[in-house]
């Protein structure tokens, strides 16, 4: 009985980081061909290849953990909206390229640091992709923050669209560290991340980032959450319709 | 496409393994030297082509002309002894 509660938990806790470097994947994907420069068109493409190794990885992982024979493409292509467990701040849409980058920016300091936890995991399998992403979300960071700092400190419409972007964005960054009995359990049982831990190093990187940036880090804002029992904003539905549409239609159909 | 919307240029170079030469690989636009170099990262190493990348704007690189091509590399064809064939010469054309 327990056994059978622990594999719930962990199938979750997999599909939340999973489904979270998929949608912001995805979203990633729509820039291809409409980025502001080819270099940057590459970039952001780049980066939605490496978050979607990490989605396939990690929910082929899920699948085993469920023991339903589920494949990473059943999971991605063949759950509903409320089955999904990515954060709310993956799903919310590209705006203008100041807000990809804000989003980029928030997202990928929080992975940085989580993952960096999950290399610590006792689940092997876990600590191993860990290994892998936290390498690759490094330089995410990196390119995300550089961008922050320039926009931000840039011209004033530069640093009004970063502005607004936080305006945004804020909201959904309470739902990255809304732990649940779920994260609870499997933090004592020295699988999973200790997400107050997580808060701290973000804080500071965001709000050294911020700083450099010439952007106000916002005080006292209504957090929206819920990713954790799927409940998402109107946008992921939309997001999920045009990335499943071509599983769905065509069942099985190969590359 | 006038010049002032466009970044400035910027000449990439990749070294392919450690100690080898750098090798120039192509261009890319960015505002600064930071910013180049994750362009060219993700333009020109983004399948694992390199260990290190330089970038250099390219207005510093100076270039001589085709046009003076007869007199700055002709005088070294026709004198045998500038071509010392009995050691191998680091990059050097012939054998």
């Amino acid at each position: 009985m327990m056994d059978t509660n622990h594999n719930k938990n962990l199938f979750d806790y997999c599909l939340r980081i999973a489904d979270t470097s998929l949608v912001l994947g995805q979203r990633l994907g729509e820039w291809c061909g409409h980025a502001p420069i080819l270099e940057e068109d590459i970039a952001l493409t780049n980066i939605s290849l490496d978050l979607i190794g990490q989605a396939r990885m990690l929910l082929e992982y899920a699948g085993q953990v469920e023991g339903k024979g589920r494949t990473e493409d059943d999971l991605a292509y063949f759950r509903g909206e409320r089955e999904f467990r990515n954060l709310l701040l993956a799903e919310q849409p590209n705006g203008d390229f100041g807000q990809t980058i804000m989003r980029q920016f928030l997202l990928s300091t929080y992975q940085y640091y989580f993952f960096t936890g999950l290399t610590k995991s006792s689940d092997t399998t876990l600590s191993a992709l860990a290994e892998k992403s936290v390498k690759e979300v490094a330089y995410h960071v990196r390119h995300s923050s550089e961008w922050v700092k320039r926009l931000g400190s840039g011209t004033p419409e530069s640093h009004q669209r970063m502005m607004n972007a936080v305006d945004e964005l804020w909201m959904y960054t309470g739902d990255l560290f809304d732990a649940d009995q779920t994260d609870a359990e499997l933090t004592a049982a020295g699988i999973g991340v200790d997400l107050s831990q997580v808060k701290l190093q973000w804080e500071n990187k965001v709000n050294e980032i911020f700083a450099e940036a010439t952007l106000p880090v916002p005080q006292n804002i209504y957090f929206i959450k819920g990713s954790r029992e799927g409940k998402h904003t109107e946008h992921l539905g939309h997001l999920l319709a045009e990335m499943q549409s071509l599983a769905r239609a065509f069942p099985g159909a190969g590359w | 496409m006038t010049k002032e919307t466009q970044w400035p240029l910027w000449e990439v170079f990749l070294q392919k393994k450690f100690g080898v030469p750098f090798e120039h690989a192509g261009n890319v636009h960015a505002p600064d030297k930071e910013m180049a170099l994750q362009n060219a990262r993700d333009v020109y190493s983004r399948r694992n082509e390199a260990t290190c990348i330089w970038v250099v704007p390219s207005e510093a690189i100076a270039s001589s002309s085709p046009e003076d091509a007869g007199s700055f590399f002709d005088p070294a064809n026709d004198k045998i002894y500038r071509h010392p064939n009995f050691y191998k010469t680091p990059g050097a054309s012939f054998e």
